[in-house]
């Protein structure tokens, strides 16, 4: 059997999507299912004065209305990644909202009835009384007060390089608010079992380990007594499954009730309700040699974190500074962030977090600096990449707990390649013979660092089934990437066994209590990784048995194609069906104490991150009299170091430059000056179609395999999303000839007043060579 | 006392009675009332088209359109695409380009895509893009999406030409 890593192998999960089979978490229906709807704060800020729930009480059908009244008091969601000599523990969310409430959409009262339209007519009777207090908006009203945490990272001496400059170029870049926007909105169904007091929990994704610990800790109850089951999750991309108020009150209410819950959120109570993430200031200078050498840089951040810190802490604004310098060789560097608080939605990771803002502002501003050094936008960057040979390169810096070490790679290279790939394309020559015509169209270009294979650790079980299948256990959770296939491949190859010869089981707490799920583009290469661990102990496990079958030395047999044989012999083979029935007690095979099955559990542990990079080009169109953007073209060149399954590499990257171009061109979560949120439809925050989305080049590069891990994986989750606010905005200034542009999405209102301002000058160059 | 109504619908080749209050939508019908999951929600207001089905043939958003409306008429979902454990050439061609990943939105598209094809078009694909584009994904950038659709339009184009 041919290596099962590296081949475009059919998914294992397109099955029962495409024939409604799937099981996703709104799926999971129970006799007797009581369905919840949450009342929400209607106000941006404001004292609860009084809530009156009788006439909800009263309907007909109604089971239940709770408040905060009536779960204990203190209950605040906990942070899952810390960031040291922050505290942020006074400004944690309560899972109901007793006193004050701090944003539209917080929760304040639970309704729950025997029919979900029933429990929804119920919440329209729950009248909450508030006094209104002033709402902070903007970042620019923030009073010390309102900033939870100020910090900053960085090395060198950062005031003598800008004291020495030949130059300093410095901007303003602003990222606007955006959300994930899964397809599936979040779903929870919650199933009660009196007689051992313990919960059954369907929806729970992305990290079912960590939720399992903070709903136990809130409830009160141990671990054992508490399920999560996978299931089919539509997209996660940062937003679906971390621990929100819903995760606390839908299974506190099956346990109150006694009986199976439901809650369903729609697509407005989606918007206001999940986290959002993106929304930053940036006051961003390089300090360069007349040359146009990079001496040093320097970001002061303003990080708009919404009403609440919830799960992710204030991560995102760290990985915003310590990703901001890129892949370039900046010797000294300075970043200062501040988290405020406002009365929004609170934020969390959106995919790239930190990354699509900082490569937005670092790209932006090195455009700008090349209009002002006079230097090609390629030039300006060929020239302050770190070389291959001066990687690895450690930054005096430290995110998600471990120290920046860029690992091995060739940047120059990779740019290179992205841009013979545009040439080839001819891509140059279609602007030119636009421009021709007088169209405004233009070509732009941003340059990325991605973190990937983020430990410490993924754990993987392992085992040989009744029928000769191979069975894993993975730590890692299904959000729709194709993690399933990905992680038969790997496995089968430890037995020589096809891909579909492999089940994988995703996510379930009580299968694999040790799992640390996925996100931040870590399942393959570190649960990847655990599997390969886990599998080859097994396969070592299966050439003993086998051995002893074939009454051989164990030295003397192989594993081949899904059998073992005594070496070079095939009419010798045993299947793995075979030797698992050895391994039963009942066969008579096993040494007296000696463990039954062929199983195997490996926790799988790694210090340091892998960091990929790439590059976005991308060709643009504007239309002059409505600054409507049309996107003609678009590349991304990514080194994946080995991609276990070069199509779900691509899809990972495809997908992602569709997301990213909606940050870049028409999504945005927009407030009132009364904190009213303004989004709250898909008529409003603006989702692109295939109308927007052109098709998308690759260049899927596989010259720098990962250090890190075995598999030499770097991860492929975010690279298509990082730099498409960049690149798309570099392409929009060449069209219109603005040097740079300050401000995402570039909505066709900005478009028109940046064609009407006086900067605009004759385009810089396009000659990206 | 609840507005209800004895409604029959063809779903799929097959006859259901169910009784209704006049505001349940056909996606809840055929979700809660019939156990046909597949079909899925994913904005509620009509834009996304995750809910797509066919009613009478033609695309429907089954979330704007009340059960007792499909009285009398025929529903074909997700699950009526393929043929017992042989997927249909749609569905084959969705995986084999890749069209899906979480899969959410995938069944919206495979009915939006299905009554397409019953116009016999020419499956040009500016033209797939423009009708795909009634729809929203936010895995796959629509790529393998168009392509699926292209690729089965000529398919079954050449089929017709014999």
């Amino acid at each position: 059997m041919a290596d099962q890593v590296g081949q475009r192998t059919p998914r294992k999960e397109d099955r029962r999507l495409l024939t409604g089979t799937a099981t996703f978490g709104s799926d999971v229906q129970f006799p007797r299912m009581a369905h919840a709807r949450v009342v929400r704060s209607l106000v941006a800020h404001g004292a609860i004065t009084a809530i009156d729930a009788s006439a909800a009480r009263a309907l007909p059908g109604v089971v239940d209305v709770v408040t905060a009244a009536d779960v204990p008091t203190g209950l605040a969601i906990p942070v899952r990644l810390q960031v040291p000599d922050t505290d942020v523990s006074g400004r944690l969310q309560p899972v109901l909202a007793a006193t004050e409430v701090r944003y539209v959409g917080e929760p304040v009262a639970v309704v729950v009835a025997d029919d979900p339209y029933v429990a929804e007519d119920a919440s329209g009777l729950v009248t909450v009384d508030i006094d209104d207090r002033d709402p902070l908006v903007d970042v620019d009203d923030a009073t010390e007060a309102d900033v939870v945490a100020d910090f900053g990272l960085g090395y060198g001496d950062v005031d003598t390089a800008f004291g020495r400059a030949a130059h300093v170029v410095a901007m303003d870049v602003a990222v606007g608010r955006h959300t994930a926007v899964p397809m599936e909105p979040r779903a929870l169904t919650v199933e009660y079992q009196p007689a051992t007091d313990s919960l059954s929990v369907y929806g729970a994704t992305k990290v079912p380990v960590f939720n399992r610990q903070v709903l136990a800790g809130l409830l009160g109850m141990d671990e054992s007594a508490i399920r999560m089951h996978a299931v089919d999750a539509g997209g996660g991309f940062g937003v679906r499954g971390e621990f929100y108020p819903e995760d606390f009150l839908v299974p506190w209410l099956a346990r109150r009730l006694r009986r199976a819950v439901s809650w369903v959120e729609d697509r407005a109570e989606h918007l206001v309700a999940v986290n959002h993430s993106r929304q930053q200031r940036h006051r961003v200078e390089a300090a360069f040699a007349a040359d146009g050498t990079i001496l040093g840089l320097r970001d002061d951040v303003r990080h708009d974190n919404g009403a609440y810190v919830r799960t992710h802490g204030v991560i995102v604004p760290e990985l915003t500074l310590a990703m901001l310098p890129g892949p370039y060789r900046v010797p000294a560097y300075r970043g200062r962030v501040r988290v405020v608080l406002t009365n929004k939605t609170p934020c969390g990771t959106y995919r790239a977090p930190g990354r699509y803002e900082g490569t937005t502002a670092r790209e932006q501003l090195f455009d700008l600096a090349a209009a002002e050094l006079g230097l090609d936008r390629v030039e300006l960057r060929r020239r302050n990449l770190l070389g291959s040979d001066e990687l690895p390169h450690t930054r005096a810096m430290h995110t998600l707990g471990t120290d920046v070490v860029l690992d091995g790679g060739d940047y120059v290279r990779l740019l290179d390649r992205a841009l013979a790939r545009v040439d080839e394309l001819g891509w140059r020559q279609l602007v030119d013979a636009g421009r021709a015509e007088g169209r405004l169209l233009g070509l732009g270009l941003a340059v990325f660092l991605e973190k990937s294979g983020l430990g410490p650790y993924d754990t993987a079980d392992v085992e040989i089934t009744s029928t000769g299948r191979v069975r894993v256990l993975s730590g890692g959770t299904s959000l729709g990437q194709g993690i399933e296939t990905a992680l038969a491949q790997i496995a089968a190859d430890e037995f020589g066994v096809p891909y579909d010869a492999v089940d994988v089981i995703n996510g379930d707490t009580l299968l694999q209590p040790y799992g640390t799920g996925s996100w931040a583009s870590r399942s393959t290469v570190v649960a990847g990784s655990a599997v390969q661990r886990a599998a080859r102990e097994v396969a070592v496990r299966v050439r003993e048995l086998g051995a002893r079958l074939l009454e051989a030395a164990p030295d003397d047999v192989e594993l081949v194609d899904g059998a073992v044989r005594v070496k070079g012999v095939p009419g010798s083979a045993r299947s793995l069906a075979e030797v698992w029935q050895a391994a039963q007690p009942r066969a008579g095979w096993l040494a007296a104490d000696e463990p039954a099955g062929l199983a195997a559990r490996h926790r799988f542990t790694v210090d340091h991150m892998t960091y990929p990079y790439g590059a976005h080009v991308c060709a643009v169109e504007v239309d002059p009299g409505t600054g409507n953007v049309q996107v003609l073209r678009y590349l991304v060149a990514y080194e994946i170091g080995r991609a276990v399954n070069p199509t779900l590499v691509e899809g990972q990257l495809r997908g992602g430059v569709a997301q990213g171009m909606g940050g870049a061109l028409l999504e945005e979560l927009v407030y009132d000056e009364q904190g009213q949120p303004q989004s709250t439809t898909f008529m409003d925050y603006l989702l692109p179609t295939a109308a927007e989305v052109p098709a998308v080049d690759l260049v899927v590069c596989e010259d720098a395999p990962a250090a890190t891990n075995p598999l030499g994986a770097r991860g492929a989750g975010e690279g298509g999303v990082t730099a498409a606010g960049a690149a798309v905005a570099s392409a929009v200034s060449d069209a219109i000839g603005v040097p740079a542009i300050g401000k995402l999405p570039v909505d066709p209102r900005s478009v028109v007043r940046l064609l009407r301002s006086e900067d605009r000058t004759t385009r810089h160059s396009v000659a990206l060579s | 006392m609840k507005d209800q109504h004895l409604v029959t619908l063809d779903v799929n080749g097959r006859e259901y009675e169910v009784v209704l209050e006049s505001r349940r939508t056909l996606a809840d019908v055929l979700r809660q009332d019939l156990g046909l999951t597949g079909t899925h929600l994913g904005c509620e207001h009509g834009i996304c088209g995750a809910c797509t089905v066919l009613l009478d043939g033609e695309p429907v958003r089954s979330c704007l359109v009340f059960g007792v409306q499909a009285d009398g008429r025929s529903v074909r979902t997700v699950e009526g695409l393929a043929d017992g454990d042989e997927l249909s050439d749609l569905q084959q061609a969705f995986s084999r380009c890749h069209g899906l990943q979480c899969g959410f939105c995938t069944p919206g598209f495979l009915m939006l895509a299905e009554a397409y094809l019953d116009t016999e078009p020419a499956g040009d694909p500016e033209e797939v893009r423009d009708v795909v584009s009634a729809n929203l994904c936010r895995c796959t950038g629509y790529q393998g999406i168009v392509e699926a659709v292209t690729e089965v339009a000529a398919a079954r184009r050449k089929q017709r030409d014999g």
